[in-house]
């Protein structure tokens, strides 16, 4: 007999089932086309404004910092002053995200702008969130040529670019959004939740900014 | 690692971390740490509460069904061109871990924290074969490097301070400067970052726990708050995933109604730094992650627990917060409890999964106060299951016979919670007034294996339960 014949048959000895019932194949079915929601914190109702200043809170109480723009067009300008603020050289890498490229980054004459994963190599990436959750400030990232997973971990500093148009109150409205985008079932490689800079609490339940992830996180709001 | 499983020697164990001062120091943290935390994090959201029955339900809703959404997960993970494995014993886990590692002729393996993993002793094992694996949790790395057993599920080297860990790295790092400055946590932290950064690019496979498994999808996902495990898990050309059976949850919106329970219950944060769903190995058009993604689905007799009064423990999320909460492992600590798991989960859990027969009195390693329970996001009812398991331990004959007879009379007065108030008050009061002259007894009746060797104190006035609920209203008052 199989392992997986072994450990099924098992957990059907104890549960008393065979497996071929009706009923709680129906049920399971159900449960899975339904997908019904559970308890969702109020908190994370309000209007869109409200959204974004309860992302905002939330995020910054996980020492994340956020910048809101008037347009895309602030965001070369925007990365730069980040750079620069945090002394870092005057480079950046994206992925091929096409709101990312098409972003004015000629207006920004010093700064080297460069396209890919990351190798270890970079100090500073930029993202382009799929959307966010106000209910906890998180952000969410999916993986792809147009924002490579890597650029989230490896770099030093992150920068993630947010439509305040896509914070959502609660996780729940992003499964939906990402349901009709990729199809029933059917999830992107890596989604990524990312609620603040790396951190950890290992050495005598000392709280420490930058574990191995990013030691910085900036949020660059897109509220036109 | 592979240590030797010592809960057979839980008083010892327990009688050496009485005396350890450094470790009292630690435990004394937790109570202004994790547990004032999770309060302030429970008390920030109204619905926290309802979300807990909420999590409750979906576990013993899945766990009722867990062969169908089994099947049904493997499925979808096999749709997303990834690998499926099952595991009946810990052997056959790390069987399949190694026969991996071999095809992709791997020297060094990255780790994420998983508890399955040391459950397994999948390190030893990878080391015994000319496999190098490096643990990339910081908690984890400190203790790999010791060659110790974890202390707890979430922070695993709550018993260090940083003296003894600067000694570890300084005995370890040896290429460094010796005249390197790392006597701050900070000046750890960025050592272990340098170092384990040159592991994290050159491993050939990563592995990483699972903290759920979504049937909907065939996802796998991970909690972390340092980025470790997805460092482990994106640059190897492999990822392995180590999870158990009762991972698996129906949907998407399931594990969100779990998730806003976990990180709250563990660390009192809103939400772990990041949580990651991982769906089989990279696509086509990506540029980065694994080229191959397996999930060994471990049994390791979690399946006869579902058939018998242990199965509410299937529901355990491994968050901590019993242990934090438990006055026994504040005072003694988790490497007492002499395996994997300790405090009140690892005091139900052990027992199942390394046999009675070594683990049967951790159970009696409790005040029977029912904290752990009050805290569990599932709602576990740990002290009830922990009474299974002296009943078991009292029917194997497994006590010497005169804690049996007073077992029984103790389990009929602690079924009745009301009665067994009742009778210790009133022999409480008994006790103090025929010692209030003295403040001590040299001698009881009864108890005279007691006072032989030292005085009884005097009791004052007030049982632990009373005591316990005054300080719970004290406690709730604003
Ligand atoms: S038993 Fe409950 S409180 Fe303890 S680790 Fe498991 S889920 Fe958390």
């Amino acid at each position: 007999m199989s392992a997986r014949d072994t450990v099924l048959g098992s957990i059907r000895r104890s549960l008393g089932a065979s497996g071929n019932e009706t009923m709680r194949g129906q049920t399971v079915d159900d449960r899975l086309a339904r997908h019904p929601k559970g308890i969702i914190p109020k908190r994370g109702e309000g209007s869109k404004a409200e959204r974004l200043a309860l992302f905002k809170t939330m995020i910054e109480q996980a020492f994340a910092t956020v910048s809101i723009l008037k347009s895309s067009d602030e965001i070369p300008s925007a990365v730069a002053a980040h750079l620069r603020s945090k002394n870092l050289p005057m480079e950046i890498r994206r992925g091929e995200d096409a709101r990312l490229a098409n972003a004015p980054w000629q207006n920004e004459k010093t700064l080297s702008v460069t396209t890919g994963p990351s190798d270890g190599k970079q100090l500073a990436a930029i993202s382009h969130a799929y959307g966010a959750v106000a209910e906890t400030g998180t952000l969410v990232l999916v993986s792809g040529p147009e924002n490579p997973t890597t650029l989230s971990f490896l770099p030093e500093h992150h920068i993630v670019v947010l439509d305040a148009g896509e914070i959502e109150g609660n996780y729940e409205a992003v499964w939906d959004r990402i349901r009709e985008k990729y199809g029933r079932g059917i999830m992107p490689r890596t989604v990524n939740w990312i609620s603040g800079p790396s951190r950890t609490a290992d050495i005598e339940q000392v709280l420490l900014q930058g574990a191995h992830g990013p030691r910085t996180l900036h949020v660059l709001v897109i509220d036109k | 690692m592979s240590h030797p499983i010592k809960s057979p020697q839980f008083k010892e164990n327990a009688h050496e971390a009485l005396q350890d001062a450094q470790l009292q120091k630690a435990l004394g943290k937790i109570e202004t740490g994790a547990v004032a935390r999770r309060r302030s994090a429970a008390e920030h959201l109204p619905e926290f509460e309802r979300l807990r029955d909420s999590a409750r339900d979906i576990k013993n809703h899945t766990l009722a069904h867990l062969d169908l959404y089994l099947e049904q997960y493997e499925k979808r993970v096999n749709e997303q061109g990834g690998h499926v494995h099952w595991a009946v014993t810990a052997e056959d886990m790390r069987q399949i871990v190694l026969d991996i590692c071999k095809k992709a002729n791997a020297r060094i393996v990255t780790k994420g924290k998983s508890m399955i993993g040391e459950e397994v002793a999948l390190n030893d094992f990878l080391e015994k074969n000319n496999i190098v694996p490096v643990e990339t949790d910081l908690g984890e790395y400190i203790i790999q490097i010791r060659n110790e057993a974890p202390s707890h599920i979430i922070f695993p080297v709550l018993h260090l301070n940083k003296e003894e860990i600067e000694e570890d790295f300084r005995r370890v790092h040896t290429n460094l400067p010796v005249g390197r400055n790392i006597k701050e946590p900070a000046e750890l932290l960025a050592e272990a970052r340098t170092v384990l950064r040159e592991k994290f690019l050159a491993a050939d496979v990563g592995i990483t726990g699972a903290n759920f498994l979504v049937a909907e999808t065939g996802t796998s996902l991970i909690v972390t708050n340092e980025g470790n495990g997805d460092l482990t898990q994106t640059l190897p050309k492999v990822h392995i995933v180590l999870a158990s059976i009762e991972k698996v949850v129906p949907t998407l919106e399931d594990v969100s109604q779990m998730l806003r329970v976990l990180a709250r219950s563990a660390t009192g944060q809103e939400i772990s730094i990041y949580t990651t769903f991982s769906t089989g190995p990279r696509r086509k058009e990506d540029v980065d992650g694994p080229g191959e993604y397996h999930v060994i689905l471990l049994d390791n007799g979690r399946s006869a627990m579902l058939a018998g009064q242990f199965r509410d423990m299937l529901r355990c999320i491994r968050c901590g917060a019993c242990m934090n909460h438990c006055p026994v492992y504040g005072a003694v600590g988790g490497h007492a409890y002499g395996w994997v798991y300790p405090g009140p989960m690892g005091a139900v859990l052990t027992p199942s999964l390394i046999g009675v027969d070594k683990a049967g009195h951790l159970p009696n390693a409790s005040t029977f106060c029912g904290r752990c329970e009050e805290v569990c996001p599932v709602r576990i009812p740990l002290p009830k299951m922990m009474r299974h398991w002296r009943e078991r331990e009292f029917e194997r004959h497994l006590s010497p016979a005169t804690v049996r007879s007073g077992l029984k009379v103790w389990s009929f007065f602690a079924l009745r919670p009301t009665l067994y108030g009742f009778f210790a008050g009133l022999g409480m009061n008994l006790l103090a007034s025929l010692g209030r002259t003295k403040g001590r007894f040299r001698w009881l009746p009864l108890a005279g294996g007691w006072t032989r060797y030292r005085d009884f104190p005097v009791p004052q006035g007030e049982t632990f339960q009373s005591r316990w609920k005054n300080r719970q209203r004290a406690e709730k008052k604003p």
